[in-house]
């Protein structure tokens, strides 16, 4: 009997072990459903405006090197990526993913968003996915999963110790910062679950929380190893290798987020460090995922808004409109800059001060959407991303 | 819907206490604000301006070791240098455990509860060495002294601080017709200070201000810069010439000064956006993310009529019912978590081992970035978030939970019955459910741990 693992017994003891699971569906273990599909979507908020025009730099507009000479240091290489564009020198570890055609970006893209140039609004817009704010609730991601049948608690991960709003919603997704430790004996745990059981905010929190330490005395990974291990590893990294080790398992999107991005001063040595915690964390991913799965991962980076065309008097630019969308991965159709170069010149900028917008920003990830998870245009343009039009952009994935 | 002492002390103070009465009335209430700081005087930290000495000695120190030829002098003096940024950081440990302490020991929760809330409301932060350690003297200094008179003497207070001026990138923002822009091409304006001041310190995102209303503030605050000799300067070499056009006034024009700009402040302080933004904020931090539109209003009509007046204001919360509906609402921020769990402990100053920061960083400090709350370091100007979700995650309550049952053995010397110490820390408030926990546990650690860690506790 016991050997007896019949497509039949394996189905009703699926379903009987399913029962137990729905009275208590989050203090599971065992992931049930398959993964309702295979491709990888990483999602990376890169918070407080990351400058485009300095990240990818193009060399080849008539305009910019006046625009931005304090910001061009005599002694950059310059990375030539299309005989237009050049990268700044932050990325040059990403390079051979570039040439391995891993590696991309889309520039003079932005969201709905305009005019105020607040950090915090800009981001609740990005993560909202909407054409206004407040339009609707929770986040682009979320409403995403809750378009697949089959997605369940470990589809997706919102990583870190901040707010993620782009996962959060309807669909339950697994919250969580890889380090976090808990132990409690089994009485203390029967009796905290009698107090949550009061609140429902504390009570899924609770019983999430419950889930994932069960899952780290079970036994330990490479990957967590390394991170309990003499030398603290730095928090993206850390976040990166977590995220990976659950894209190699059911896992299918992840997001979490960058900081550090918000250059009014000091721009060149700032950037240089926010682009280095990218790379670091692209890196880490790619090696963490192993080429198998590396392979199907789309890698999404993106931020509230791109920065003034001219530099400040401090060193640095301002809060601006038009950016970039990077992307990466083996899924991915790198080794390009995309997107409509608008110009540089006074007439072409919006309001004389920032890079035009030539496409919106939710297009190019409705696109991914579209091949990663199969969603309909009409579900996309109607449900996870409200009031977009997805006629234009050209597709990222291969 | 009415008043309640326990309520005052857990909503709009540091929590119960077994050692210390909660306050009587809402005139209590108001009273502990205006009277002496005693929490200051007993658990003083240093002001801004003494700090300022240990950035004037390092800034001659770091002078002489770029002037420095021979070797062991530099090394010398790399020393020194070493030596008072380590100074500056322990100090600034017992600094934090002095602000514990205040929680602990008040008998006016609401004013250590209003510190918390107007130095998020301008955080500033310390963005190089030893500056960084200079966040709870900015608060002592410049914030303080200011909780209760008008708010534009706060505002003026916070937009002219050095620190500040260094965080949000004035000090060295230039008009691009000043005479310095004349000698430094390059230099000219930052934008910054002007968006925040605007968007998050007064009339907040939806206020009637525009991209050119920010423009020209960032021309009229040209000049607002500091040195670390002196604090504070007003440079007409930066400032932009003629005057500026900003929410529809017009602000100075002939000389270059700083009184248009104080001028703009005191006008942007009554400005009715700027009511309602703080209104709602005072209501959302201290009653409900989802605020009664009714109390915003009072209070918001209240700032008003008083020209913003604070203790005005924080009267119109305190007597309107809205404000008093007996529900725990909020989730206390890590912080909070903490330091009103201290004050439920009763620990002792002599506990928190203020000659040892290892110790304090371990129990207190890095438990509370696992929380979510790297302490006096937002990744942004806009401080730390408001909503409950934002705290209530599953990493962010296992490190409650963990921090509940493992940290406050260390932190006094016998741990209290849990039986009695649920009734120390919720009062009447204590659910079943919790009374239950604190007499079924196992040990008491486990029995202190889980009334800390219910709902109950963490909401206010």
């Amino acid at each position: 009997m016991a050997l007896d693992l019949t497509r039949r017994s394996f189905l009703t003891r699926s379903a009987l072990i399913g029962c137990s699971a729905a009275a208590s569906p989050l203090l599971t273990r065992v992931s049930f459903a398959a993964a309702p599909w295979d491709t990888r979507l990483v999602v990376i908020i890169l918070r407080g405006g990351m400058d485009a025009l300095d990240v990818v730099r193009p060399l080849g507009d008539p305009d910019y090197t006046s625009a931005r000479a304090g910001l061009l240091r005599q002694d950059d290489p310059v990375i030539d990526l299309d005989g237009f564009y050049a990268l700044h020198p932050g990325l040059q570890p990403l390079l051979p993913l570039w040439r391995a055609g891993e590696f991309g970006a889309v520039q003079a893209v932005a969201t709905p968003y305009r005019d105020k140039r607040s950090h915090f609004d800009g981001q609740d817009l990005l993560e909202a996915g909407s054409t206004g704010l407040g339009d609707v609730a929770g986040g682009w991601l979320n409403r995403a999963l809750g378009q697949v049948p089959g997605v369940s608690l470990r589809t997706g991960f919102a990583l870190g110790h901040g707010e993620m709003k782009v996962l959060a919603g309807d669909t339950a997704v697994t919250d969580w910062y890889p380090d976090t430790a808990l132990t409690l004996s089994p009485q203390a745990a029967l009796l905290a679950e009698q107090m949550m059981a009061e609140d429902p905010l504390f009570h899924g929190a609770y019983a999430q929380a419950m889930a994932l330490m069960g899952e780290g005395q079970e036994g330990e990974t490479a990957t967590n190893g390394a991170a309990k291990g003499k030398r603290r590893l730095p928090e993206h990294v850390n976040i990166a290798s977590y995220a990976a080790e659950q894209l190699r398992g059911d896992a299918r999107v992840v997001g979490f987020s960058l900081n550090g991005w918000d250059t009014h001063r000091a721009q060149t040595k700032g950037l240089t460090r926010a682009l280095k915690r990218l790379s670091q964390t692209i890196l880490t991913l790619k090696r963490e995922l192993g080429a198998p799965v590396w392979g199907k991962t789309v890698v999404l980076a993106m931020t509230e808004f791109g920065r003034t065309v001219r530099q400040n008097g401090t060193g640095g630019t301002d809060h601006g409109t038009g950016g970039a969308l990077l992307f990466a991965g083996g899924a991915v159709r790198g080794g390009q800059v995309l997107g409509d170069w608008p110009g540089l010149q006074e007439s072409a900028l919006l309001d004389r001060r920032d890079l035009m917008p030539t496409a919106d920003l939710r297009a190019y990830v409705a696109g991914v959407l579209q091949g990663v998870a199969g969603l309909d245009r009409a579900a996309l343009e109607g449900t996870v991303f409200p009031g977009l039009d997805m006629d234009g952009p050209t597709s990222l994935l291969l | 819907m009415r008043y309640s002492p326990e309520l005052a002390a857990i909503r709009f103070g540091c929590g119960l206490s077994p050692a210390l009465p909660p306050p009587r009335s809402v005139s209590d209430l108001l009273d502990g604000l205006i009277g002496p700081d005693e929490m200051a005087r007993t658990y003083p930290i240093e002001l801004f301006d003494r700090y300022q000495n240990r950035l004037i000695d390092l800034t001659a120190l770091w002078k002489a070791h770029r002037k420095a030829k021979e070797r062991e002098a530099k090394g010398q003096l790399r020393d020194q240098i070493d030596a008072v940024r380590d100074q500056a950081r322990r100090d600034a440990s017992i600094w934090f455990a002095h602000t514990l302490m205040r929680w602990i020991d008040t008998q006016s929760g609401l004013r250590e509860r209003l510190a918390f809330f107007w130095a998020d409301h301008f955080t500033a932060l310390g963005k190089s060495g030893a500056i960084r350690y200079s966040g709870l003297p900015y608060v002592e200094q410049a914030i303080r002294p200011n909780m209760t008179g008008y708010f534009s003497d706060l505002l003026i207070s916070v937009t002219t601080h050095p620190l500040m001026l260094q965080y949000l990138d004035q000090a060295y923002s230039i008009g691009p017709g000043s005479p310095i822009a004349r000698k430094k091409p390059g230099r000219g304006l930052n934008e910054n200070l002007a968006r925040e001041v605007l968007e998050l310190h007064t009339m907040g995102v939806d206020g009637a201000y525009t991209q050119s209303d920010i423009r020209a503030l960032a021309e009229l605050f040209a000049g607002l810069s500091y040195d670390w000799a002196g604090g504070f300067r007003y440079r007409a070499d930066f400032a932009q010439p003629g005057g500026e056009t900003v929410l529809g006034q017009s602000y100075g024009g002939k000389k270059a000064s700083l009184s248009p700009v104080l001028e703009f402040l005191r006008d942007l302080s009554v400005h009715p956006d700027t009511a309602r933004h703080i209104a709602r904020k005072l209501v959302v931090h201290f009653v409900s993310d989802t605020p009664d539109p009714d109390l915003v209003a009072h209070v918001a009509r209240r700032y008003r009529e008083s020209n913003g007046h604070l203790l005005t204001v924080y009267g119109a919360l305190l007597e309107h019912p809205g404000a008093w509906q007996s529900e725990l609402m909020n989730v206390k921020p890590p912080a909070d978590f903490v330091a009103s769990a201290c004050r439920a402990l009763n620990v002792r100053p002599d506990r928190l081992d203020l000659d040892r920061p290892g110790r304090l960083r371990r129990r207190l400090v890095h438990p509370m970035a696992g929380m979510g709350q790297r302490w006096m370091a937002p990744e942004g100007p806009d401080g730390w978030p408001e909503e409950d979700a934002a705290w209530i995650t599953p990493q962010g309550l296992a490190s409650r939970i963990s921090w509940a049952m493992t940290r406050p053995r260390q932190l006094v010397g016998d741990l209290p019955d849990p039986r009695r110490f649920q009734w120390d820390a919720l009062g009447s408030y204590a659910p079943a459910s919790v009374q239950f926990a604190a007499q079924a546990a196992e040990t008491r650690a486990e029995g202190i741990g889980l009334v800390l860690a219910s709902p109950t506790f963490q909401r206010r």
